[in-house]
């Protein structure tokens, strides 16, 4: 299993720290999907980060917290393992198909590069191996593709490239961030089917990070909502749609127009804006824009509360429903 | 209803060679586009990347020039007026982008980037005056007018759309076009957009000319839908029709490749198959035969404009079960 426990970090801006991230856990388990969602600065893209200790490059800072992977502390591991981690037990896959592959290597040595780098393999046992990665990911005319570069491949066939990539060290697990927001709507819905049938193949442990519903609906086993640094809703995905239990999760499943099929209906709105990290109010973070709110709301902090027994399908572990809300009971 | 805006037969072609490329091969990245944009609506363009509907939304901006076809503004031609000639009909059609970040001067302060259009427009205005219009302009667009000595920067994504939809609406056009105006922003802030430009439409009857890939938005928003592919217009028709009774196939593939709405409507994963992307454009015939499921052999030689002029969609073969 991959845990975070208690993750809370810190970015600066304008000079000043300030918490991005604050006291967030999750659990990814083998063969199951978890979808990270919220809108942008709530700092999912930073958490996904942190699990392969990546933010640090950006001067995100950890301030507690911890990453166990299989029980091991991330933090307590050396350069070298931490090498043989990335892409060898936990891979990631990025949001940008067009900026995440290396201009100037073909696209054969740059999968050639990976599989060597986790696998012991000779070259030529690699170059097999690139191969049928590429074939696994519907690709065509494999033999021609390896020595292309990636400028001449449409934004699907990089796409397709960096899931054979973080394919290639043989990895447990696998971070997604928003892995089809930049593609077009017809290549979109394949890429999801070839994510969801190679995990469910290699029984992979997955974090999808996404703003989509239409993605968490395709993909996702659970699910935990985010907002302003903090899971505000968790549960099984079939809970999360039938019966989202926080106000902020209610509210944003109202405004998409898909929730709105009168035709020219004024679709719900949230009104206000996400507060950026460092202006978060006290007590719960979406009371400012919640219309439910009470006195009591902006009190204390608000925990992560289990209110419903778990649901759904009973042989695998079931997810408690839980929400980050005092009113959530009565509001049902 | 008054046409405001009407595309006739446009095409535009780009080189397809870099710089030092001596032949003259080009790319026609639009090509027989003809639209009509009545008083009020919203006509939507939807298709792929490099479909050509950023292309169309620029030619009908006269941002380019079209290489053939005619562009009619409000009953003129403006095909190819140049200078203060165009200028003067610009003030009829205005645009709103899609990156709220990139488009606005980060070095203006709001009050001078909404009010340019007026120096433009309406030179004889004092300062004092085109002040005022800017406040009643950010107020209609819900954007608090007492901000306007700020610059971009300070703003929201949300926000800054705002901004940029009032600096398109100060010189009081009869046709806004619209470039992707919500794919940049958050789900909430997409639906406080799309209810303001609604709502602007209602009581100032814009007519709007939105260009989208994101079909759910399309679906709520637009009257007319046109589906482009390759360059050219492949089906057309009311929203309700489109969305309902779909003829094209690549209109029937688009409107399937849609992310389901609830998990429950999920395929089975052993009827979930690994695909290669299909990224074939036919240089002859249909362009979408390469990758049309019921293609046919006469398919290579029909001509979709004759087609498109007889029906409203491009297909010999169209879907036709109800």
């Amino acid at each position: 299993m991959l845990e975070v426990q208690g993750l809370t970090l810190q970015i600066t801006v304008d000079g000043e720290p300030v918490r991005a991230v604050s006291n967030l856990s999750l659990n990814i388990q083998p063969g199951r999907v978890l979808a990270l969602v919220g809108e942008s600065g709530c700092g999912k893209s930073l958490t996904a980060q942190a699990l392969l200790r990546l933010g640090e490059f950006q001067g995100v800072k950890k301030t507690s917290g911890k990453i166990l992977l299989e029980g091991i502390d991330l933090d307590a591991m050396d350069r070298e393992s931490l090498r043989k981690v990335r892409g060898g037990k936990i891979s990631m896959i990025f949001q940008e198909p067009m900026t995440a592959l290396n201009p100037v290597f073909s696209v054969g040595s740059q999968i050639v590069e990976v599989i060597r780098l986790h696998l012991d393999m000779n070259k030529q046992q690699a170059l097999a191996r690139a191969k049928q990665l590429l074939h696994d990911v519907g690709l065509q005319q494999v033999e021609q593709l390896l020595k292309q570069y990636p400028d001449s491949l449409s934004g699907g066939m990089r796409q397709r490239i960096l899931i054979a990539m973080a394919m290639a060290g043989d990895p447990d697990y696998i971070i997604a961030d928003e892995p089809t927001t930049a593609l077009d709507v017809s290549v979109q819905k394949r890429m999801i089917h070839l994510l969801r049938n190679l995990q469910r193949k290699r029984n992979l442990g997955m974090l999808l990070v996404t703003h989509d519903f239409g993605l968490v609906a395709e993909m996702a086993d659970d699910v935990a909502v985010m907002y302003a640094g903090e899971v505000i809703e968790y549960g099984a995905v079939a809970d999360i749609f039938e019966a989202p239990s926080h106000p902020y999760t209610q509210a944003l499943m109202q405004c998409r127009p898909e929730a709105n099929r009168e035709k020219h209906a004024t679709l719900k709105v949230i009104s206000g804006q996400v507060p950026a990290p460092g202006r978060w109010p006290s007590g719960c973070r979406f009371a400012p824009r919640c219309t439910k709110k009470i006195a009591s709301c902006t009190q204390n902090d608000i925990a992560l509360n289990c209110w419903q027994s778990p649901s759904g399908d009973s042989s695998i572990s079931p997810s408690p429903h839980m929400a980050r809300c005092l009113r959530v009971a009565e509001l049902q | 209803m008054t046409t405001v805006l009407q595309l006739q037969s446009l095409r535009k072609s780009f080189d397809r060679g870099g710089f030092w490329s001596k032949s003259d091969d080009r790319v026609a990245a639009v090509d027989a586009v003809s639209l009509t944009l009545k008083a009020g609506k919203t006509l939507a363009i939807v298709g792929e990347s490099g479909s050509g509907k950023s292309t169309t939304a620029r030619l009908a901006m006269r941002l380019l020039e079209p290489d053939h076809g005619e562009v009619h503004l409000l009953g003129h031609e403006i095909t190819h007026l140049q200078g203060k000639a165009l200028r003067a009909h610009r003030k009829n059609i205005q645009m709103v982008f899609q990156d709220p970040f990139a488009s606005l001067n980060p070095r203006m302060k709001i009050v001078d980037t909404v009010g340019e259009g007026l120096r433009v427009h309406a030179a004889n205005l004092s300062k004092k005056e085109r002040v005022a219009r800017v406040a009643e302009m950010l107020e209609l667009c819900g954007v608090n007018p007492e901000v306007m000595q700020r610059y971009p920067h300070q703003f929201s994504g949300g926000q800054r759309q705002r901004i940029g939809i009032a600096r398109a609406l100060i010189v009081q056009p009869k046709v806004l076009v619209l470039d992707e105006p919500v794919s940049a922003l958050d789900v909430s802030v997409q639906a406080q957009i799309l209810n303001l430009l609604k709502s602007l439409q209602q009581a100032h009857g814009f007519a709007y000319l939105f260009i989208s890939h994101d079909l759910s938005v399309v679906r709520h928003i637009a009257d007319e839908v046109a589906i482009m592919f390759a360059g050219r217009i492949v089906e057309q028709g009311s929203a309700e029709a489109i969305f309902a009774t779909p003829h094209h196939p690549y209109t029937i593939n688009l409107l399937n490749s849609v992310p389901i709405a609830h998990p429950d409507a999920r395929q089975p994963i052993d009827a979930v198959e690994v695909l290669a992307d299909q990224e074939d454009v036919a240089q002859s015939g249909c362009a979408y035969r390469l990758r049309c499921a019921s293609a046919q052999h006469d398919c290579a030689t029909i001509s979709a404009q004759a087609l498109l002029a007889q029906q409203p969609c491009a297909c010999i073969h169209p879907c036709i079960d109800e």
